[in-house]
């Protein structure tokens, strides 16, 4: 059944791809890709639109809360109504960015959902073989390690107000042998597969702050993708600017340089790894590298295409060519991959303008299954 | 999906278990519009969520945007909607296919509630179709059974269909963009011009009257020094100054209905000034909800708890009754729950009632433990309520009965950003601050106040208003958004006089340029 909503929603999709409607936007609020990551808490952007109005300015405001706490203390977030689904459709405007406890393997599959990525095939090297087990269900018998208090509580509590023993002003429940609950568990058998993410990136002086923000964040999600959909994802992280080193996720993100760029280095660097660590016959493998397009030669671009062909590519699932558009940069590199590698599907090319690119372009890297 | 009259699409047992509640309601005294409950599924109920409750709106975008995050909220498990229930005569309320029957009979129960309040509360009178206007009298029951006419589910039907035909006329594209401007304006209403005569019916004064200035009563002797002659012609001659800079003026005093103001006044086109009415005439439909939401809110979970525990729930039932409630009542996070704000209150005031703990014998006890053991066994609790539910909106219900031990029994603080820390802190727990900054809150549903104060500023043709600054700047670029809007409307420059940091200010946009001096009038 098609609902009448559909309408007003394709309208407002359009508006926040751009599409229609411009001058709206500047309204969007920019669901930073990531809120707060670390204890699994992750927010999801959804993109809402704020219609301008006369309204007070935040900072001023404050609000009234309840609960603990001293003065001085910091409050949860802003003051928001208790949006627990229940009551009227509210008229009040909306929320802005949800924020939601999910772990990252949700998350994941949000991001693949979202996007419609599909899942990836194995490069068919599944020999090993582990068992897992999953605790899903509840029954009455187990292991007191097993038990699942809650439940067992519940049951406790309905028992003794069914029987007449509960007592409000002494509300103690003692749980009887029929009361308990246990948790229990199905094995599920998956093939093991390994994979390693080989993340490069361009540290010249044409990459500011701005840029590396825009890899953080992308590969960040290309992490989470790709460790959802491989039991014990490896990552090696090499920067580059005329040569290149291998360095540890921090550094990656931290590293400014002020040299020229010979992307060859970096091409060359991933080989040897590859050579020494990730045998393809075991590994399914990930370049990926980021840059703003400027390289320091044809000569050196050539070269890389050469590297890119005879060393590279047979041994990879797929690579990934991901370039930030920077105001210095010539943005002339992908062209060239584009020109020599067109035809060939394992080469996977995007183009990141700012911020609100990053989505498309995670979507044309791991859009193709590979 | 239409909406039918008959209840054929709901389950029969669901049938009884609404007539044995509605049963339970009326002994308890709840007086209600019949109430007509439809089962939706999870879909159709975040489609009808996202049109605020009705099945037929006007299309535009913001609809599809609501409805994207309630159904994203619903997809990854943050939320959903157990329930939704419209001011309308019938009322219409939606059951979530799927649920238990504990949780519809819990909602069933809570609806009662919230429609006996629209019956009820005297804020809702405004929402009668029928009623002329002004409503000055909005808790004299009408004679026999009051029954008024809100069919606004046939109204907002017909909004829709009156967009649509202007849609068809001139676009999508061009009517949502005027929709937005118009919504750009949609809190610049108000609230009370249905119960009040706003506007006096204009007195021409031909020759204008002789000034009097009031003089304050004194013996003969005295008269010289009480109203000295020099005092009274100063004030003679500020009253005729005043007297002449009002002639001519437009409008004759400021308005807060900025909206009604431009429908009468802005040189529109016919179909746009039907969709400036239309937003107008649903902002005024929504504004008593967001006016008595704590009340409202506390009114039904105080019902629904009440019956469910006392009448509905059987023992097998009521344990999961009680996990569901306690979600809804939940306060996390430092948050203010308006659903158990509203309820812990209506329990105070009935049980201090029930007690005969009010009145100025009360208020003037200062001895702590007589207070704690005070009960006159009054029995007035339930009275009360009834009384409270009618005649209170959220501003004066928690000025009258939040007290001092509510606030320190329910630990409300109040939190203000700090410029040092960067983040939102508690800044007081004294009662008197976290009274303020709650009322403050809720006062014009926490809008700035604006009003429209002269249509021909410096004899331009440009509009002014005038923001009451009450405390709080506006924020600016929304103020300036907003101006933005106004133009396109006004079509000519549009000016507003505010205060920021505390320095008066005057915005203005003239159609290309954004502009702030300080010489405000």
């Amino acid at each position: 059944m098609s609902l009448k909503i559909d309408q007003d929603h394709s309208r407002f999709r359009a508006i926040v791809r751009g599409k229609i409607r411009q001058n709206l936007r500047r309204y969007i609020s920019q669901g930073e890709l990531i809120g707060r990551k670390g204890k699994d808490l992750v927010s999801i952007p959804i993109p809402q639109i704020d219609i301008p109005r006369f309204v007070y300015g935040d900072k001023q405001r404050g609000g009234v809360g309840q609960g603990k706490g001293d003065v001085g203390d910091p409050v949860g977030g802003q003051e928001q109504e208790g949006d627990d689904g229940q009551g009227h459709a509210g008229q009040d405007a909306g929320e802005h960015n949800l924020e939601v406890d999910v772990t990252l393997d949700e998350l994941a599959d949000i991001l693949g959902e979202e996007l419609e990525l599909p899942a990836i095939e194995n490069k068919g090297k599944n020999r090993i073989v582990s068992a897992k087990d999953r605790y899903t269900g509840i029954r009455r018998v187990g292991p007191d390690s097993l038990k699942h208090f809650k439940r067992t509580y519940k049951e406790a509590l309905r028992r003794s107000v069914a029987s007449g023993v509960y007592n409000p002003k002494d509300p103690i429940i003692v749980p009887q042998h029929d009361d308990r609950r246990f948790r229990s568990w199905k094995e599920d058998v998956e093939p093991v597969a390994n994979a390693v993410i080989i993340y490069m990136m361009d540290v010249s002086g044409s990459m500011g702050d701005e840029q590396k923000e825009i890899v953080r964040i992308e590969s960040f999600w290309i992490d989470t993708w790709l460790r959802r959909q491989y039991q014990g994802l490896e990552s090696r992280y090499i920067i580059h600017d005329a040569v290149a080193r291998e360095v540890d996720r921090d550094t990656f993100f931290r590293t400014r340089e002020s040299g020229g760029t010979m992307i060859s280095s970096a091409y060359k660097l991933c080989g040897q790894l590859i050579d020494q660590h990730y045998p393809s016959s075991e590994w399914n493998i990930y370049p990926f590298h980021f840059s703003d397009g400027d390289n320091w030669s044809m000569d050196d671009t050539l070269s890389c295409i050469e590297l890119l062909k005879t060393d590279i590519l047979t041994r990879v699932n797929m690579f990934a060519y991901g370039q930030v558009e920077s105001p210095y940069g010539s943005g002339q590199f992908v062209k060239d991959l584009r020109e020599h590698f067109s035809e060939d599907e394992r080469v996977v090319t995007s183009e990141i303008r700012d911020r609100d690119a990053i989505v498309g372009s995670i979507k044309d890297f791991l859009g193709k299954g590979k | 999906m239409p909406i039918s009259p008959n209840q054929a699409d709901l389950p029969r047992y669901l049938l009884v278990e609404q007539e044995k509640i509605e049963a339970i309601g009326r002994r308890y005294g709840l007086d209600f519009f019949p109430v007509v409950f439809q089962m939706l599924s999870y879909d159709q109920m975040n489609e009808i969520a996202a049109y605020g409750g009705f099945p037929n709106r006007y299309p535009h975008w913001r609809f599809g945007m609501e409805y994207e995050r309630l159904s994203k909220s619903y997809e990854y498990g943050l939320s959903k909607i157990y329930e939704m229930v419209i001011n309308n005569n019938p009322s219409y309320a939606y059951l979530l296919e799927g649920n238990s029957l504990t949780d519809q009979k819990l909602v069933m129960c809570h609806v009662l509630g919230h429609v006996d309040f629209f019956k009820n509360n005297f804020s809702f009178r405004s929402t009668d179709l029928d009623a002329g206007e002004p409503i000055t009298d909005p808790v004299r029951k009408r004679g026999g059974e009051y029954d008024p006419n809100r069919r606004w589910i046939d109204k907002m039907a017909n909004h829709g269909a009156a967009v649509r035909r202007i849609v068809d006329r001139y676009g999508i594209a061009r009517v949502e963009q005027f929709v937005d401007t118009c919504l750009s304006l949609e809190n610049l209403v108000d609230p009370w011009s249905r119960f009040v005569r706003r506007r006096r019916d204009e007195v021409v004064e031909e020759e204008p009257t002789a000034v009097e200035v009031p003089r304050l009563r004194s013996k003969d002797y005295m008269e010289e020094f009480i109203n000295p002659e020099e005092y009274i012609e100063e004030q003679k001659k500020k009253i005729e100054e005043a007297r002449e800079k009002k002639k001519g003026r437009h409008p004759a005093s400021r308005e807060q209905d900025v909206l009604l103001f431009l429908i009468e006044n802005a040189p529109l086109e016919r179909w746009e000034r039907a969709l400036l009415s239309i937003v107008r005439d649903e902002a005024y439909y929504f504004a008593p909800q967001m006016e008595t939401k704590i009340m409202n809110e506390g009114w039904a979970s105080y019902w629904h708890s009440k019956m469910m525990t006392s009448d509905v729930c059987d023992w097998s039932e009521i344990v999961d009754y009680a996990e569901n409630n306690a979600g809804v009542m939940v306060t996390s996070g430092g948050r203010l729950n308006p659903y158990k704000l509203g309820v812990e209150l209506y329990r105070s005031v009935e049980d201090r009632w029930n007690r005969g703990q009010f009145g100025p014998e009360w208020e003037d006890c200062n001895d702590l433990d007589q207070k704690r053991h005070w009960d006159l066994r009054l029995g007035l609790g339930q009275q009360k309520i009834f009384e409270v539910r009618a005649l209170y909106n959220d501003v004066t219900f928690i000025d009258e009965f939040l007290t001092e031990d509510f606030a320190l029994e329910h630990q409300l603080f109040s939190f203000g950003w700090s410029n040092r820390n960067e983040r939102f802190e508690i800044d007081s727990r004294e009662f008197k601050n976290v009274k303020e900054r709650l009322l403050s809150q809720l006062t014009n549903f926490g809008n700035p106040f604006i009003y429209v104060e002269d249509a021909n500023f410096e004899n331009r043709g440009e509009l002014l208003l005038v923001h009451d600054h009450r405390g709080v700047d506006l924020r600016g670029d929304y103020a300036n958004e907003t101006l933005a809007a106004l133009v396109r409307i006004w079509r000519r420059p549009v000016n507003l006089a505010t205060l920021s940091d505390g320095k008066k200010t005057l915005l203005r946009f003239d159609g290309k340029e954004h502009s702030s001096r300080a010489d405000a009038p």
